[in-house]
């Protein structure tokens, strides 16, 4: 090789370079060399990583074809969730358990005569109100306790695992403790015993939001807000606990920074991620517990519909009308299966560590 | 005294020491600095050698009360500088940290790191002069206006610590604290950024204190040398004077095994080997710590520690025997 270079032998150590083998860079090899990779900030890039997930956009696609279905569906359909089926002021007490798309006799009579009615999607229940309605309300309710609940967890869960973990030492000890008492207690005893009190506790503003979904759903929140942040509150705990060990956290004590000012800039964006991840997955927990307690009769208030409640009342007619069952199932196993994959795609995406 | 105002950084018999859980119920001081006192004047660069885990970072972290110290006095400016006091001096000591890849947040941009102690300190009245600042400061420290709204994972090793050195300038600093910062760096990025530091220190007229093991560049950079081993200084003094004649036993081997970049002169060179390992901390020897392993080592030096004394021109020793 010495010999094709024409260079004196030298230490086998030494860098010895041939400058003849080399060629002086293109313009273009140049400017290539200058190009940095566009910026991008943690979110950008998360969200090109879940546009490429088909599943999650999918899941995206349905929840918003829902929201939309459940905001503009009352200000279409001119019946009431609650409001007996009136023909041209009457009401109709013949409206009972029409199956989708047919109408009463009376309707029929008025339609007949040149009146227009509005077709029943869904038909109607055997209290002659519209069915289609009952479920979209149904869908408002579930939804809302499904994201009530999990802000509630969210907030608390990620306060209290904050302190607990920035804290450290003696203060953490004492307040994990406390969390693993609050996670020993049973959860729906608990909601049935409060629901069983608050009733005979709290009277509401009739009329109010609270007075329409009743004393079952406070107590729901009152659970959920009491016995449920405790999973966000250790999962913030030990991501805090990990990234606090940081020098970037040194570095911003030695410049003065506060604890709060250091939990807000410094540890919580960086574990922005699981948290995102663990709230988009505690939604439909929270609204399958609020089904389920439905289900069970410890739901909303009557006639407030949910999706659990209407899957309950229809059981008793089951045989003779099964698609009343149906639809308040598929659509709690739509909301659920979304957000179940779309949770997961948001870990994959922001999380990419976290995949298998 | 009129001396109390010739130092800018004045530590004496500082101490830190972190319990270590051994039993169920005992409990261990784990000595990682134990009574270590210097001086730094005004302007002055301090350097800090020692081995891996000696207690180099945790004087220089406990300096700025990044530690709560176990005893002894930090003075700044003649002034103590105490647990209630500390936020007055955060402005004027700052930190470099070692490792450029976890000292700067991810998720911040270069902007916000290096305003974050503008922000703290509300040193500006408007948003316009903070940008202005920023600009300025990463001027200073040789990046490009354009890297502002970048994050710290699109930089090489050498502009995040240069990023780093911007933002412990940021508040105008009158000392800074580098911990061994350019040892996570490259050869050819070390030398750019020693540069630096002694560039910025010619215009900005800073103390530092210099932390690193690797005995060249603290020559290079250093007006002055402390050698610790085990939490305590064994011989601090002129940067020449320490490398050129040093005195402890301990200086001499570490100074033996500072590489020589030509093979001739290393050959003939007198490797000192010291035998034995280094104590641990938790559990200390009587005496001189350093007993143990040194070639001279008496009676005397199990049964009483050393003091530092000076040998001539605030050229000070702790040994009984050198």
């Amino acid at each position: 090789m010495s010999e094709e270079n024409k260079l004196p032998k030298r230490s086998p150590f030494s860098a010895q370079i041939d400058l003849a083998k080399f060629e002086l860079a293109t313009e273009e090899e140049k400017r290539q060399q200058d190009v940095m990779s566009e910026s991008t900030t943690f979110l950008k890039d998360g969200m090109r990583r879940l546009k490429k997930n088909p599943l999650a956009m999918g899941s995206i696609v349905i929840l918003v074809l829902i929201l939309l279905l459940i905001i503009i569906a009352p200000r279409v359909v001119p019946y009431t969730y609650s409001g007996i089926i009136t023909v041209d002021g009457v009401r109709d007490k013949s409206a009972k358990n029409l199956a989708p798309f047919t109408y009463s006799k009376l309707e029929q009579e008025y339609i007949d005569e040149g009146g227009k009615v509005f077709p029943h999607i869904l038909g109607t229940d055997e209290m002659c109100r519209d069915y289609f309605m009952r479920v979209i309300y149904g869908t408002r309710v579930s939804l809302f306790v499904g994201l009530f609940a999990s802000v509630l967890v969210l907030i608390i869960g990620v306060f209290y695992g904050s302190i607990s973990g920035y804290a450290g030492g003696r203060v953490d000890m004492i307040m994990m403790r406390i969390v693993d008492i609050i996670y020993s207690l049973p959860d729906l005893l608990m909601v049935i015993l409060l629901s069983v009190v608050l009733s005979q506790v709290i009277t509401f503003q009739p009329g109010s939001l609270m007075a329409k979904l009743g004393s079952n759903m406070i107590s729901l929140f009152i659970v959920f807000g009491l016995l449920y942040w405790v999973g966000m509150a250790r999962l913030v705990r030990g991501q805090i606990l990990s990234i606090k060990e940081n020098e970037y956290v040194l570095a911003a004590q030695s410049i003065g920074a506060k604890s709060g000012r250091i939990i807000k800039r410094h540890i919580l964006p960086n574990c922005i991620s699981v948290i995102i991840i663990s709230t988009a997955l505690q939604i439909p927990s929270a609204i399958f517990t609020e089904s389920f307690l439905s289900f069970v009769g410890l739901g909303v208030q009557a006639p407030m519909p949910s999706l659990g409640s209407l899957a309950n009342s229809a059981r008793d007619g089951l045989q003779s009308y099964p698609y009343k069952l149906v639809f308040p199932a598929v659509m709690i196993c739509l909301i659920v299966l979304a957000f179940n994959l779309l949770g997961d795609g948001l870990r994959d995406a922001f999380d990419p560590k976290l995949k298998d | 005294m009129s001396s109390e105002n010739e130092y800018l950084v004045e530590v004496k018999d500082l101490k830190e020491h972190f319990p270590v859980r051994t039993g169920f119920f005992e409990k261990t001081m784990l000595k990682a600095v134990d009574g270590v006192s210097f001086q730094i004047k005004p302007g002055e660069t301090l350097g800090l050698v020692g081995e891996s885990g000696c207690g180099k970072t945790t004087v220089g972290r406990t300096l700025l009360h990044l530690y709560k110290p176990t005893g002894g006095q930090i003075l700044f400016e003649g002034e103590e500088v105490t647990e209630n006091n500390i936020n007055e001096y955060r402005k004027r000591m700052q930190m470099v940290f070692q490792d450029p890849y976890s000292s700067l947040n991810p998720r911040m941009t270069v902007e916000d790191i290096i305003g974050e102690p503008l922000d703290v300190h509300k040193m500006y009245s408007s948003k316009a002069e903070r940008r202005d600042k920023i600009l300025g400061l990463m001027e200073t420290v040789g990046l490009n206006a354009e890297h502002a709204t970048r994050y710290a994972h699109e930089f090489s090793g050498g502009q995040r610590q240069r990023i780093g050195i911007a933002r412990a300038l940021a508040v105008r600093p009158k000392f800074i604290v580098c911990d061994e910062p350019v040892s996570a760096l490259d050869v050819s990025i070390q030398a750019q950024v020693i540069n630096m530091f002694e560039d910025l220190q010619h215009k900005m007229g800073m103390a530092y204190l210099f932390i690193a093991h690797d005995l060249l560049i603290v020559k290079h950079i250093s007006d002055r040398i402390a050698v610790m081993y085990l939490g305590r200084i064994v011989e601090i003094g002129d940067a020449d004077e320490v490398y050129h004649s040093p005195k402890h036993p301990y200086t001499v081997s570490l100074l033996s095994a500072v590489p020589i970049p030509d093979p001739k002169t290393a050959k003939e060179r007198q490797r000192i080997i010291l035998t034995g390992d280094v104590p641990s901390p938790m559990n200390l020897p009587s005496g001189c710590a350093f007993r143990t392993r040194c070639p001279y080592a008496t009676d005397k030096c199990a049964a009483e520690c050393p003091s530092l004394t000076d040998r001539g021109d605030g050229h000070m020793v702790a040994c009984w025997n050198k």
